[in-house]
């Protein structure tokens, strides 16, 4: 469960702009600082909102990485519905997607 | 001096970040209670604005979460968010670190707080002083509640930090506004982005008028998680100026829902006894 450093590493990368232009140069030699497994490696390269959010990375820290990333307010709001679709419900964490 | 005015307001990045998404009238009157709210503040002649805000991950992360913090510096900046995306540009909002330094040590004779003498503002008070103080002109002293991390802090001593923080303000020479800024209910930054719970708001905002200790403490974390959303934890930024206001009743000068807000839009202010 790495959920943590997950979380850790996405927090870093909104706050340090150091952290950002080390990831940029070279994401592998920064993804390699934290204790991470297959599934969340993969999300954060791509990188796949989507799955970022159903892993359950906290909102206050997914929603702005996702404008980092580039994904306007809108565009967000779908990848994080798609991921809920094509990975299932949220698996961790407070901003679980609700039915109505 | 002493306390001079205590009241409430929404903080939500949409205010300021997609206000053209929302229903003009209703922004309209919201903005036209910030107003009201910019005006009730000048009026009290306050020398700072003591404001209490919700976690966000903008000083603390989880490796080292207070439940409780206080600036305490010169001065301040923000926004941490992006400014084009947040729609507040960049600021330096001034502090007073004596003035912080004598409130922090009252209020930890009642309730023990983090001290930070760096903290940069995220949304949860730039969206407000936006508003209240766009020339960025009153000293200010920031603080926040764990409601994000769980364990989240506990709401009676968000009540008992509100009632330290109304004793450090009456002790002090200086004439100080309380301001807690925060949703009701809400699921921001989740796919459910804009869904309000206006029944449970209005019922919530009811038990804060009234200021009945019991009522605004008697939500468990298991309740409001399922009516208010993840959200609606932030009510422990109402319930600290309840706590700063306890014996007095408040009004409520806007409650609004927008949805292109992701909350029900509110202003309000106790009426110090």
């Amino acid at each position: 469960m790495s959920l943590y450093y997950v979380q850790k590493l996405l927090y870093q990368l909104n706050r340090d702009p150091e952290i950002r232009k080390r990831f940029a140069a070279d994401p592998e030699g920064v993804l390699a600082g934290y204790e991470l497994t297959a599934e969340e490696l993969g999300a954060i390269r791509r990188p796949d909102i989507g799955l970022l959010y159903v892993l359950g990375v906290n909102g206050q820290i997914l929603m702005h990485y996702a404008a980092m990333c580039g994904f306007e307010w809108s565009a967000y709001l779908e990848a994080m519905r798609e991921g809920v679709r094509r990975h299932g419900p949220v698996r961790a964490g407070l901003y679980k997607l609700v039915e109505d | 001096m002493a306390l001079v005015f205590a009241g409430v307001c929404s903080h939500a990045p949409g205010i300021t970040n997609r206000p053209e998404r929302a229903d003009p009238q209703k922004r309209e009157r919201f903005f036209a209670a910030f107003e009201r709210l910019r005006l009730a503040i000048e009026a009290a002649k306050p020398d700072a604005l003591v404001i209490v805000a919700a976690e966000h991950f903008a000083n603390f992360f989880m490796n080292n979460m207070p439940a409780f913090a206080m600036g305490m510096a010169e001065h301040y900046d923000g926004p941490i968010e992006d400014e084009k995306w947040l729609g507040i540009p960049h600021a330096r909002v001034p502090g007073n670190r004596d003035l912080s330094l004598r409130l922090i040590s009252r209020v930890m004779q009642e309730v023990d707080v983090a001290y930070a003498e760096e903290w940069k503002l995220d949304h949860g008070i730039m969206v407000p002083l936006r508003f209240l103080t766009p020339r960025w002109d009153l000293p200010i002293v920031p603080a926040n509640i764990n409601c994000q991390g769980p364990p989240l802090t506990p709401l009676h001593r968000a009540y008992a930090f509100g009632r330290a923080l109304r004793q450090a303000c009456d002790a002090a020479p200086e004439r100080l506004a309380l301001l807690g800024t925060g949703g009701i209910s809400h699921w921001p930054a989740t796919p459910n982005s804009g869904k309000i719970n206006e029944a449970w708001d209005r019922e919530f905002l009811a038990r804060w008028t009234e200021n009945r200790r019991d009522a605004l403490l008697s939500y468990t974390d298991a309740d409001t998680y399922r009516d208010g959303g993840q959200g609606g934890f932030e009510i422990r930024t109402f319930i600290a100026v309840a706590g700063a206001a306890e014996g007095s009743a408040g009004e409520i000068w806007c409650y609004e829902p927008i949805p292109a807000f992701a909350v029900g839009c509110t202003v309000g202010a106790m009426k110090l006894a």
